[in-house]
């Protein structure tokens, strides 16, 4: 009976159901889900409090005012890099953007158990809105960084175009973080204290508070391996200082960005694996 | 009904859930104790579900807590993935296992109204579009810029639902929404199911209210223990399902007469031995459906003589208020005589109008004239449940005509 009925739906214009997965159904819905998470969660952090947007930009602020008074005043390692205080805010911000992704993903999933276990949508759509969220933060936050850049009399060439890839690299690695963590927590729950101590420690892994001048030769392509490090020297020299060395120089060679740019994509590709693999089973193991 | 197509098809589903023995939740663990397999505690929530709902049918799936409706309608709705078998569906579908999936309580109505539109299946446009009318249905035009946190539980239902009737899918997958809300709040599910019904959508509901199952469905699958005990006809399913569901309880509950004996006495020159209910046609019945034929009987046995005892029983509520009694003394005054070792058999027939619940018998035989000299009383000597969809709140559901109408200017009647 059932044969018939299949072939009966089938001719009908019937699809199959095959389960939750990472990625299912009308794209166009995902990119709606996507955004409406995404945007309404960035508004709950602004809006939600009176003061919400001064605490959000507060925390970059505030950080940026004890570092630059530490390596600055008591410890003279900013004072050789060229605009220091708009390219250590720009660090802050990069990093913060990325903590907020990889961070926010770790839990995303359990956050977001109630539409997990109730509704058929694309899996993928939880570590993404979560990326949104902190880009928009991050797109709100960058004003903070034009004002910087304005006061510290920072140039405007066309140099900054090349800014655009280094970001693109940056949400390329985020995103494949935050799927590989957010499915990675489900079933490990230790994710969670271990990745904050790789965020604590990774802040200092990336030439941020420091510059890359100041690494030792040797050190320098170990330290630029991390692609994160290579955005954020890439921006600096771009942006900022085109005298300071691009992330190719950095590293010792353009060949050797091979590195950098080759994790990244092994990581989305390995994040995207994990996730796709985890996404039928995530209703299940919650 | 092979005219039509089918709009969902399922086809041989089975449905394992892994319950790991020792839960292996961190690296730490793994790292631990590498070699530990995970074991598994395998249980099986659907077996083999095999069924056909056809484009425009109510379709009603029922069963006890635990007998895998819900992971059957989860399954349906692509939320789980299916061990074994074929899901096919057709048209735009929308689930709601829940009332208001994805509400946050720090948003105002607005932005949760989108949020869960888009959340099942309406474009971000379409949801826009339908919030005056969402707004409108679910009276809360006041509110509207009140965040959902300070919203009471009812305005909040009335929010999520008002969401609900507005996702115009072409099948509909709906779980236990009715649970939720007062009576007025049902009769608007009430309508709103007629309404989809006569829009001709596809409809699945999982419910426990036979009620609702026999208003609306037009087919009803029962299910017990992740099988499929009975499929089609909704009167007979939700029959089989209170069926099933007393038979069971009044196994459990086989010590409830035993503790009204207590009070049992009498002189003991007669006592009740048995008693039982059955159909006129001497089928037993454990449990008596609403508007049911059914005779009462009990055995009386004598241990010395008595000259024409009268013999009654009494009818009590859970709550032990006595709802019916009846005697031989209104009946017929002579029952005649009795001698030791002789036994005589009580007979009653009623057309069972109780409404649902549990009943208590209490029987008593006495000697005829003053009516104090009692060879027997038994309270709570047999106790039964009355099956039925008709709560009413009432004791009884008296057979009854109900009309209403017009009366026209003029005619007086």
């Amino acid at each position: 009976m059932s044969v018939v009925d299949i072939e009966r739906i089938r001719a009908a214009g019937g699809q199959r159901m095959y389960g939750p997965s990472a990625l299912t159904g009308d794209w166009r819905r995902a990119a709606a889900l996507t955004w409406t998470l995404a945007y309404l969660e960035f508004r709950l952090r602004f809006f939600g409090t009176v003061l919400g947007y001064i605490w959000q930009l507060g925390r970059p602020l505030l950080m940026f005012g004890v570092y630059y008074v530490v390596f600055v005043e008591i410890l003279p390692i900013g004072n050789d890099v060229k605009y220091y205080p708009p390219t250590l805010l720009t660090g802050i911000m990069l990093f913060q953007f990325f903590g907020e992704c990889t961070g926010g993903s770790v839990g995303a999933v359990l956050a977001r158990e109630n539409l997990v276990r109730k509704i058929h949508f694309p899996r993928i759509v939880i570590p993404l809105s979560v990326v949104v969220s902190a880009g928009l933060v991050l797109a709100v936050n960058s004003v903070a960084i034009a004002v910087f850049m304005v006061i510290g009399h920072v140039p405007v060439t066309l140099n900054w175009l090349v800014a655009i890839p280094a970001i693109a690299m940056m949400l390329v690695y985020v995103t494949g973080l935050a799927m590989l963590l957010s499915a990675l927590f489900v079933r490990y729950r230790d994710v969670q204290p271990i990745w904050d101590v790789v965020l604590q420690a990774s802040f200092y892994a990336i030439p941020i508070i420091y510059s890359i001048e100041r690494v030792p030769g040797w050190a320098r392509p170990i330290v630029m391996s991390n692609p994160m490090s290579a955005v954020v020297q890439q921006i600096r020299h771009s942006v900022f200082d085109p005298a300071s060395p691009s992330a190719a120089d950095a590293i010792g060679g353009a060949p050797l960005l091979a590195i950098p740019i080759g994790i990244t994509f092994v990581v989305f590709g390995l994040g995207f694996y994990v996730f796709n693999r985890m996404a039928p089973e995530v209703a299940e193991e919650l | 009904m092979s005219g039509r197509t089918p709009a969902i098809v399922v086809d041989g589903v089975t449905k394992h859930f892994r319950r790991p023995e020792e839960q292996m939740h961190t690296f730490k663990e793994r790292a631990l104790h590498p070699f530990r397999g995970r074991n598994f505690d395998q249980f099986t929530a659907v077996r083999d579900a095999t069924f056909t709902v056809e484009e425009g049918e109510f379709f009603g799936i029922v069963g006890r807590n635990g007998s895998g409706k819900s992971t059957l309608l989860k399954l349906m709705a692509g939320i789980y993935q299916a061990n074994d078998g074929e899901i096919w569906t057709r048209g735009r579908m929308s689930t709601f296992i829940e009332l208001g999936v994805g509400f946050n309580p720090d948003l105002a109505a607005r932005d949760n109204v989108i949020l869960n539109g888009i959340m099942l299946g309406l474009t971000p446009r379409e949801a826009r579009e339908r919030y005056e009318r969402v707004i409108e249905f679910a009276e809360l035009q006041e509110y509207e810029t009140v965040k959902l946190k300070n919203y009471s539980s009812g305005m909040h239902v009335r929010l999520a639902f008002a969401v609900m009737i507005q996702v115009d899918a072409d099948v509909l997958l709906i779980d236990e929404v009715l649970a939720v809300g007062d009576a007025s709040f049902q009769q608007k599910c009430y309508d709103q199911f007629n309404r989809l019904r006569d829009e001709a959508k596809t409809i699945v509901l999982v419910t426990h209210d036979m009620g609702a199952v026999r208003r609306f469905c037009d087919r009803a699958m029962l299910m017990e223990r992740g099988v499929t005990v009975r499929e089609g006809d909704p009167i007979l399913v939700g029959e089989h399902y209170l069926d099933m569901n007393f038979h069971n309880d009044s196994a459990q509950d086989d010590g409830i007469p035993e503790s009204a004996s207590r009070d049992r006495f009498g002189d003991g020159s007669a006592r009740f031995t048995q008693m039982w209910f059955q159909t006129p046609d001497g089928e037993p019945l454990e449990v008596i459906p609403q508007g049911q034929e059914t005779m009462l009987k009990a055995t009386v046995e004598f241990y010395s003589d008595v000259e024409d005892p009268a013999v009654g029983i009494t009818i009590e509520s859970a709550d032990h208020r006595p709802v019916f009694a009846t005697s031989t003394v209104w009946t017929a005054e002579r029952t005649g005589g009795f001698s030791a070792g002789e036994h005589a058999r009580l007979s009653i027939r009623f057309a069972n109008q109780l409404t649902p619940g549990r009943y208590f018998v209490t029987p008593t035989v006495s000697r005829r004239g003053s009516g104090q000299e009692i060879c027997d009383r038994y309270p709570g000597m047999t106790t039964f449940l009355v099956t039925g969809t008709r709560e009413t709140g009432g004791i009884v559901d008296l057979e009854h005509d109900l009309t209403f109408d017009l009366v026209e200017e003029g005619v007086s009647t």
